[in-house]
């Protein structure tokens, strides 16, 4: 049974088995708008939690997305290479972003769960 | 700006209607998207029509016997040889020959010029037509006005069915087609289009009808600068700053010949010495290799890592169809088959030169 977790920097994470999916909410990319690419870490990669993990680019600017824990990369999304709009049109299922192995699964314990995060965006 | 609550537009209250997202710029609270997003706004201005808020843009009327002598002296420009409703683009300079703004100046009568300028620079434009007036029999009016722009193919269409007649001007003309209006076949997109200043309760009555037109859609100040910098088309603060020359920045085609010899211009001097040895640096368009975009202020090396040049505009271009960017490189370095290197986070990205405009210019000449 998956676990999905909110960050106050509007990431949202699922975990199961141990590896965390993490993605940018569907608000953020509200925010963000049309997104033109996006910059993916290696499988492999170390993080730390705060790490920069992405970087997602939008026609004007460009903007982090932190690693919401310790842990290392397994996989990256391919498909946001060629399209990275999928994280506009679906933030929380084809446009996600990384998978991750957690150092530390109890370094989420602080975050919000969707019933939280609705009401931290108003 | 930092700390100075930021103006609102006279229509604010329409943009926000329309569900326009806000961001600050040049000291407004202006809409930076609608609903739409900045890729279709962009698309749709290049297809149909785009009406734009540009009212933070300050309109200066100068009037007077003086007229021509204070814009002769102000800007690199020969006022008496522009026709009536003829547009120029131009500048005011520092002494120093750099650009204190961009500008459009057109001439509506004998004695009478409206002068558009940018709206960061409002303030040192006015303060500068007033220091360089004092000489001259003329008035500078700052106007209060909506000042709209609706821009693409269909933009004339659009205006004749909205009632505003539009025949009788070509690309680069404007008039005052009614009392307190002002109206250019002009733009910053790269397309046909038009610039309306207007009174208030004017522009109340004429947005709902465009609006009510399928071709039209209101377009923020994000696709204002992607529209424009696929246009070529250069952003005062960022590609064109007091710190650098009209030769430097490769407007010399706005300065006539005549001027460059011997116009009494503010910044004349400067300008001919700095033609006299040649500007060293040269203002190109660039297109980064692959989708990455690489933004202003980002530096560029040479093959071999020494420093070449730097990045004033960049982003990615929607009709372009990818990353496109313009800048400064050395002027020996800036051939058509260069490569330059910039380092966006840790990749090193190889960015060649790319002629301006990226999307070819489509202005109704007449």
């Amino acid at each position: 049974m998956a676990t999905t977790y909110f960050t106050e920097d509007h990431e949202w994470i699922r975990v199961e088995g141990g590896v965390a999916t993490v993605g940018i909410t569907d608000y953020a990319q509200e925010q963000l708008g049309d997104l033109v690419f996006v910059e993916l870490p290696e499988a492999g990669r170390k993080v730390k939690k705060g790490d920069v993990a992405v970087v997602v680019e939008s026609v004007k600017a460009a903007s982090d997305v932190y690693a919401p824990a310790d842990g290392e990369v397994t996989e990256a999304n391919g498909a946001l290479g060629s399209d990275p709009a999928l994280v506009n049109s679906s933030a929380a299922g084809e446009g996600w972003l990384w998978k991750m192995k957690l150092e530390d699964e109890s370094q989420l314990s602080g975050l919000m769960d969707e019933a939280g995060y609705k009401a931290h965006i108003g | 700006m930092a700390g100075e609550a930021s103006k609102t537009l006279p229509l604010d209250d329409i943009h926000k209607q329309a569900g326009a997202r806000f961001g600050d710029f040049a000291g407004w609270s202006m809409p930076l998207t609608y609903p739409a997003g900045v890729m279709k706004e962009h698309l749709h201005t290049r297809a149909h029509a785009g009406l734009f808020d540009i009212s933070h843009m300050k309109l200066f009327a100068v009037s007077g016997p003086g007229a021509v002598g204070l814009l002769n002296r102000a800007c690199p420009l020969d006022a008496a040889a522009l026709e009536p409703t003829q547009s120029k683009y131009t500048f005011f300079l520092n002494e120093a020959g750099g650009i204190i703004d961009d500008l459009i100046v057109t001439r509506l009568g004998p004695d009478r010029y409206m002068v558009v300028a940018n709206a960061g620079n409002a303030a040192a434009d006015e303060a500068n037509l007033r220091s360089v007036g004092k000489d001259f029999e003329a008035t500078i009016e700052p106007l209060d006005r909506v000042f709209l722009a609706i821009q693409g193919p269909e933009a004339a269409e659009v205006l004749e069915k909205a009632g505003i007649a539009t025949d009788a001007l070509t690309f680069m003309h404007g008039t005052e087609p009614r009392q307190d209006w002002f109206m250019s076949r002009s733009g910053y997109t790269g397309e046909d289009g038009f610039e309306i200043a207007l009174p208030e309760s004017d522009a109340r009555d004429l947005v709902p009808k465009l609006l009510a037109d399928e071709r039209v859609m209101w377009i923020g100040l994000a696709a204002r600068d992607s529209l424009r910098l696929e246009a070529g088309l250069c952003l005062h603060g960022l590609d064109i700053t007091p710190d650098i020359d009209p030769a430097t920045a490769g407007l010399m085609w706005s300065i006539p010949k005549g001027l460059r010899a011997e116009g009494e211009f503010v910044g004349a001097e400067a300008l001919r010495s700095i033609l006299a040895k040649g500007a060293q640096d040269k203002r190109v368009g660039l297109k980064p290799e692959g989708r990455q975009p690489v933004r202003a202020g980002t530096l560029l090396t040479d093959g071999d890592g020494r420093p070449a040049g730097r990045v004033t505009s960049g982003g990615f271009g929607p009709s372009a169809g990818h990353p496109v960017a313009m800048g400064y490189v050395a002027a020996a370095l800036a051939r058509p088959d260069a490569t330059f290197f910039a380092e966006v986070r840790g990749t090193r990205i190889p960015v060649g030169i790319h002629s301006l405009p990226f999307t070819p210019h489509r202005y109704r000449k007449g």
